[in-house]
């Protein structure tokens, strides 16, 4: 199943080239870019583990590139995706998320019905990547 | 078959290329900016005309290499290693060899870290800041500690080297330092010779150079020399550079703020003086004279 979160996610994947330009575009805002990668992209998940410290200060998406495929070398089998964190006064939140990799499967997720007292059902979405045993998840 | 049909269509007008890209400017500001410097000028001249055919020859689809553009500035204290980097980066800049044409200027402390793991992070920390634009790694030869093997500065040039080699449209390292030491250390490190192109070595300057850099620093700063403080200062310099740790241009800069602060005082020590916008311009004789260089001349002068 096709994860569709963050932005583009509902276009094709982004060419490395096009991801270049929408990192030049961060960068000439003033953003600072960061990497970010998870096995779980669980919507709830909003803390996905980072790649490196977020790139402050720099002026081409060059440098992005670099890190990212050398992320991808580590992760390639994971979700990665890129965060552009604006800094200026009022702001100070993440103004654009997109997507970068995603793994060679998606596993998606499942609907959990849970029935609670009165026959009422409250409903869970779990992720299949999170049901891998130990030692398979990570690493 | 392509390629023949580019060379007999499209004809190229190089001045129309040349001021297209606006590099006469910056290399006429060189020339009047900086004093002296023939051979450096001649070279950046050079590698600027070789750059301008390059272009036009991607243009043409005659070559698709990016041409190696890391540099050596090797040169005494002084000479204007640092000044001519933020120059070439421009020039680098209009012809579209480097995207976005800053300069990032670091030394040794900003590459190499403090324990294990830290130096890697760091020098690509500073590469990312640098990708687009050009690194100038002053006294490049503090990388290299031949004393110590578990100098973490190797691991710094070795990443730098993978750099320089794997991504070469993204960034132009510049390495500067002092002549002799700068030899010492591309000797120990083969890798980095070969990988730059070009090694330019920086003079130093002559008297009437250096009088006419003071003269040019004085203009930018509205101060001026009396006649008297100028003849003055012709024997200062004359002094200074048979003196240990002269370094040409920087030593004339300060010695001029050194001579700012006597004329300052001596104008002060006079309080009911009514001064003229000349006096506070120019420094006299008794400014220059002062210096400690003229104090030590004096008892070999006396014993002589």
């Amino acid at each position: 199943m096709r994860v569709t979160q963050g932005c583009f996610s509902f276009l094709p994947d982004l060419t490395d080239e096009q991801i270049s330009r929408q990192v030049q575009y961060c960068l000439e805002n003033g953003w600072a870019v960061n990497i970010e990668f998870t096995d779980d992209p669980h919507p709830r998940n909003n803390l996905w583990e980072m790649w490196g410290l977020p790139m402050f200060d720099l002026r081409d998406a060059a440098g992005v590139m670099m890190e990212l495929n050398q992320c991808r070398k580590v992760y390639g089998n994971s979700y990665i995706r890129l965060s552009a964190f604006d800094s200026s006064h009022g702001w100070e939140s993440v103004r654009l998320s997109f997507i970068v990799n995603r793994p060679k499967e998606e596993p998606g997720f499942r609907l959990e019905r849970h029935e609670v007292a009165g026959r009422n059902i409250r409903y869970t979405t779990r992720s299949y990547a999170a049901d891998r045993p130990e030692g398979r998840r990570y690493g | 078959m392509d390629m023949d049909t580019a060379d007999m269509t499209d004809t190229v007008n190089l001045r129309e290329e040349l001021e297209a890209v606006g590099i006469e400017e910056i290399l006429t500001q060189l020339d009047r900016e900086l004093i002296g410097l023939v051979p450096v000028k001649t070279r950046i001249r050079e590698i600027a005309s070789l750059l301008l055919i390059e272009r036009i020859r991607k243009r043409l689809n005659l070559t698709s290499e990016v041409p190696t553009l890391h540099m050596s500035f090797t040169g005494n204290p002084g000479t204007g290693k640092t000044t001519v980097a933020l120059r070439i980066a421009s020039i680098l800049h209009r012809l579209g060899f480097v995207r976005r044409g800053q300069v990032v200027s670091v030394t040794r402390d900003e590459l190499v870290g403090q324990y294990i793991g830290h130096t890697a992070p760091k020098t690509k920390e500073v590469l990312k800041k640098a990708m687009g634009g050009v690194l100038f790694i002053d006294e490049a030869y503090y990388l290299h500690r031949p004393d110590n093997e578990r100098d973490y500065g190797q691991e710094a040039i070795e990443i730098l080297l993978q750099v320089m080699e794997s991504q070469r449209e993204d960034l132009v390292v510049i390495l500067a330092g002092y002549g002799d030491r700068m030899d010492k250390f591309f000797a120990s490190n083969p890798g980095f010779r070969s990988r730059i192109a070009h090694h330019i070595d920086f003079p130093d300057y002559s008297e009437p150079e250096l009088l006419a850099i003071a003269e040019l620093i004085l203009r930018d700063m509205n101060y001026k020399f009396s006649a008297d403080a100028r003849e003055a200062f012709i024997r200062y310099i004359t002094l200074r550079k048979t003196q240990p740790l002269f370094s040409n241009a920087r030593s004339i800069r300060n010695a001029l703020d050194r001579m700012r602060l006597r004329q300052a005082n001596r104008l002060v020590a006079d309080l009911d003086r009514v001064l003229t916008a000349d006096d506070i311009m120019s420094l006299e004789a008794s400014d220059v004279l002062a210096s400690r260089v003229f104090l030590k001349d004096k008892p070999t002068a006396g014993s002589a």
